[in-house]
């Protein structure tokens, strides 16, 4: 939290309505193949009943303002997707440690990186 | 494989984050693995996740423009769009999941637009995904308080007698503005009529657009 | 004009994941319609079933929601809010 113990008053940083922000930036990004592939887990996972869209936010929220603006929007959502994963016991976190270690053994790019 | 280019990339002419050709980020080799063991795991398979992507890239914009248009050119369905939107656009023949839909009309009387100040809650099973000046921190803090100044930003000037109502989109609806139809279309057909209406226009932060004079 | 439904959202201030947004806490507004029960998203964000709890969509004024700061008083601003974060009220004071 960047607001001191002080003064904080339990209001959470993502809880932004009525802020003061700045001009609203309208500049666009076609999403690519990862970013599309980590939005198309999330909905499959969830559909399948292995968390919910609130375990999803749930996470993104505790992951704190920091990573809201130093992570890309699906950056957030894989790691979010990952920790309700491991929570809900589809795969250990020793099993995600090798498989991350695997991939990055295959090559420097993301292309190289796909089997 | 070096080269995994994927046949439904957007081709809005945007420029697109680095991906196969750019060195691998951790977030990259997380997703590789969390989708490899997905699949292992008898989650799901590579084919469920392709067919997921090309649902999600079918849906744009252009989806709320025919429902848009059609409430224009036929009042039952304008009566029924707004009394159960996601039955309406189910019966137009579009698959918006288990997506709950809201149609916020807008009159001569109220403009209606949509924000989600907690996360980035947007009609995506209808319009596709949400364009990123959504899911930034200012349009997220300052709509609700100071809508017509957002709403200038987007060139968009109500006068006072218009009542601005603003929806926060805080649990599990989603909504779709249903904007005025324009002057000088009479006659127009539904097809014609959705060429007119902008994704902004149904976010609530455009209108639809006016017919060319030529 | 059917009478209007008045409600005072919670003041709380909880830790955690809950889908009241902390600017309505404290505030009344009026039932715009009622959206049937939903499952609580405060159960749903850890992995546990959510009690299906009745979900409604209040409207607000920014009188109401911003005092003194309001641009344009009467302007509204609706949100879906949970029965547990709900306490029925009297009508606010016109500002």
């Amino acid at each position: 939290m960047t607001k001191d113990s002080q003064t904080f008053d339990g209001r959470r940083w993502h809880d932004m309505g009525g802020d003061a922000a700045g001009r609203i930036r309208t500049d666009q990004h076609d999403f690519s193949l990862w970013e599309k592939r980590v939005d198309a887990l999330m909905i499959l996972a969830s559909a399948k009943g292995h968390f919910t869209v609130d375990g999803l936010r749930r996470v993104l929220e505790d992951m704190g303002p920091e990573a809201f603006e130093t992570m890309t929007y699906y950056e957030r959502w894989i790691a979010s997707v990952n920790q309700n994963l491991i929570e809900s016991g589809v795969y250990s976190t020793a099993e995600l440690a090798q498989r991350m270690s695997e991939v990055a053994a295959r090559g420097a790019t993301y292309g190289e990186a796909n089997k | 494989m070096p080269h995994d280019h994927h046949d439904h990339l957007s081709p809005s002419g945007h420029p697109y984050r680095p991906d196969d050709d750019h060195p691998l980020t951790y977030w990259q080799q997380m997703e590789i693995a969390v989708r490899e063991l997905l699949i292992e795991k008898g989650v799901t398979s590579a084919a469920e996740i392709n067919a997921q992507i090309d649902a999600m890239d079918a849906r744009s914009p252009s989806n709320g423009a025919s429902v848009v248009a059609k409430a224009w050119t036929d009042p039952a369905f304008r009566d029924a769009l707004l009394a159960d939107a996601s039955a309406a656009t189910r019966d137009m023949g579009f698959d918006i999941g288990p997506m709950k839909l809201i149609a916020l009309e807008n009159t001569s009387d109220v403009h209606n637009v949509v924000v989600c100040t907690l996360c980035s809650c947007y009609p995506r099973n209808l319009l596709g995904l949400p364009p990123d000046w959504y899911k930034s921190r200012a349009y997220r803090s300052r709509t609700v308080k100071e809508p017509r100044k957002v709403l200038a930003e987007f060139g968009v000037d109500l006068p006072a007698t218009t009542q601005v109502r603003v929806h926060d989109s805080t649990a599990d609806m989603r909504y779709v503005v249903i904007p005025a139809r324009p002057s000088g279309t009479d006659g127009w057909d539904a097809g014609k009529l959705a060429t007119l209406v902008t994704r902004d226009s149904m976010i609530g932060t455009g209108l639809a657009k006016a017919p060319d004079i030529t | 004009m059917n009478v209007r439904q008045f409600m005072r959202v919670r003041a709380d201030m909880p830790p955690g994941h809950v889908r009241t947004p902390a600017y309505l806490r404290g505030k009344v507004g009026w039932v715009e319609r009622q959206l049937g029960p939903s499952p609580n998203p405060e159960a749903l964000a850890y992995g546990r079933q959510g009690d299906a709890l009745p979900l409604m969509r209040l409207r607000f004024t920014m009188a109401e929601v911003w005092g003194a700061d309001a641009l344009h008083p009467d302007d509204t601003i609706d949100a879906e809010i949970y029965a547990h974060w709900l306490e029925p009220a009297e009508a606010p004071h016109a500002p």
